[in-house]
């Protein structure tokens, strides 16, 4: 299976509120709000580190959650958030991120 | 409760400004009849202090930033102000009056990810509407920049301040803001000038029409379900806070001054002078305005619109008492539900019961003295 890469829209609103990160698309105003694993990934999501390697290293490490699962859930995290285009998802690294808010 | 509630709620129990309105200037080009700011430039933040501000924001968890004046467009650094905003991932509303705003404007601020631009409309007739901003082809000009906007994708408001000049045109703005394929917003709100002058108080539409609007489907949706007499509250509401203002929420002026709210001009802090979060958790004066509940409040805790009211606590603040009752919201209730508010009823009372008169027969009496004066001082509390 081809490796995804994920990479922050600059088109978002996000802010960490008492652990969870709110997030709200400036295309569509959809509202999310995600858990401590989310964030997690979302705040790893650079464009250059493979998300098999965020499972790896940031969930599985941190949360103490088998592979499988872990792997399972990131998947589905990063298919609905970039339905909405809040995350950027590609099979190469995302170079173009520079001007992007969420590197803030 | 929808997740932006429960997000609002989770910002007032931690006690975190959630959301930011920032004047960044006062200066205008146009000179609205109901303005309530002075247009001058009496030292506004410069760039750095703005980018500055911004940053503290961000760290001390502001999530919704409204980017406000004065016309937002008269500042040359205004685009820098939004990139950095943006770059801090604010969610940046920006109000303006689009004037200012071309093909090339609209682009960059869609570019920039600006989630909602609102744009004042005063009448879908350009003498009416000109005649209120004191600046000719306005209207044209402002519709002109809501179409550059929509061409870019923008989420467009329409904001339609109502008052004597312009009420029975507010059906010819909505059938505007459907043409124009934007969102319609009505208020009728008229606020007095920050410098405490009342005058503009007088372009306030009477009550009749008030109780019109409020009776119109199109614009309350279900008008019985909007103007149903108001249930007896509970203790939830007696223990509630009356708004957002200094609870999850703040103002910020063109000169650094910080407020509850942009319509509560009460002095809280000074960004140039202490850092924002200082200002946010040990102001005495917001923390005054954060201990006041619904059961503290002396005449409206008996009113029976309390757990329903829309009372301002910066219209109160400005009648002479943040903890008194906000005329104006007494009315919005009385004209929503035809019960009078408990304002109403004790001033109709302390008008009819004639003590002043008694007391006016006896003018020697030292004891009746005292007595005059503190009837005078509540009269005046209930009717400024």
């Amino acid at each position: 299976m081809a490796e995804k890469y994920i990479s922050r829209s600059s088109a978002i609103a996000a802010r960490m509120l008492g652990g969870e990160m709110m997030v709200m698309s400036a295309v569509d105003s959809t509202f999310f709000t995600l858990n401590e694993v989310a964030s997690a990934i979302w705040q790893a999501a650079d464009g250059r580190t493979p998300l098999s390697e965020i499972v790896a290293s940031k969930i599985c490490r941190e949360f103490d959650v088998d592979r499988e699962r872990a792997q399972r859930g990131a998947d589905r995290f990063v298919d609905e958030l970039s339905q909405h285009g809040i995350l950027l998802v590609s099979e190469q690294p995302i170079m173009d991120f520079s001007s992007s808010p969420g590197n803030q | 409760m929808s997740l932006l509630a429960e997000m609002n709620q989770k910002a007032l129990d931690l006690g975190l400004p959630i959301s930011v309105h920032f004047d960044i200037t006062y200066r205008c080009n146009e000179r609205c009849v109901h303005c309530y700011l002075d247009h001058d430039d009496h030292g506004e933040m410069a760039t750095a202090e703005i980018v500055d501000v911004l940053e503290q924001l961000a760290d001390a968890g502001v999530f919704f930033l409204s980017l406000s004046g004065g016309e937002v467009l008269m500042r040359r650094d205004f685009f820098e102000i939004v990139e950095r905003a943006r770059q801090l991932l604010f969610n940046v509303k920006v109000k303006t009056n689009g004037v200012m705003i071309r093909e090339k404007e609209a682009a960059r601020l869609r570019q920039l990810g600006v989630e909602q631009i609102q744009i004042s409309v005063y009448s879908h007739r350009p003498e009416v509407h000109d005649a209120i901003t004191k600046l000719p082809g306005s209207l044209k000009r402002t519709v002109q920049a809501i179409r550059f906007l929509k061409s870019q994708g923008l989420k467009v408001t329409i904001a339609n301040v109502l008052m004597a000049g312009n009420f029975s045109d507010n059906t010819g703005v909505m059938a505007l803001a459907k043409d124009l394929g934007v969102l319609y917003t009505l208020d009728p709100t008229i606020t007095p000038k920050m410098d405490g002058d009342t005058s503009i108080i007088a372009l306030r539409i009477p009550g009749s029409d008030l109780k019109q609007v409020f009776h119109n489907q199109e614009l309350v949706g279900n008008v019985e379900e909007f103007c149903a007499p108001p249930p007896a509250p509970g203790e939830d509401v007696m223990d509630g806070v009356p708004c957002s203002a200094g609870h999850t929420a703040c103002y910020i002026s063109p000169y650094g001054d910080v407020f509850p709210c942009v319509q509560f001009p009460l002095p809280s802090g000074n960004v140039r002078r202490q850092k924002f979060l200082d200002i946010w958790r040990h102001s005495p004066e917001l923390n005054e305005v954060r201990s006041i509940r619904a059961r503290d409040l002396p005449t409206c805790s008996t009113c029976a619109h309390v757990g329903t009211c829309t009372r301002c606590p910066g219209l109160a603040y400005m009648e002479g008492n943040m903890r008194g009752p906000s005329t104006a919201d007494c009315e919005k209730s009385f004209q929503r539900t035809g019960i009078p508010s408990a304002n109403m009823l004790k001033r109709t009372r302390a008008a009819s019961a004639g003590p002043l008169i008694q007391i006016q027969s006896l003018p020697n009496s030292v004891q009746n003295h005292n007595v005059a004066l503190n009837v005078a001082l509540e009269e005046n509390f209930l009717t400024v």
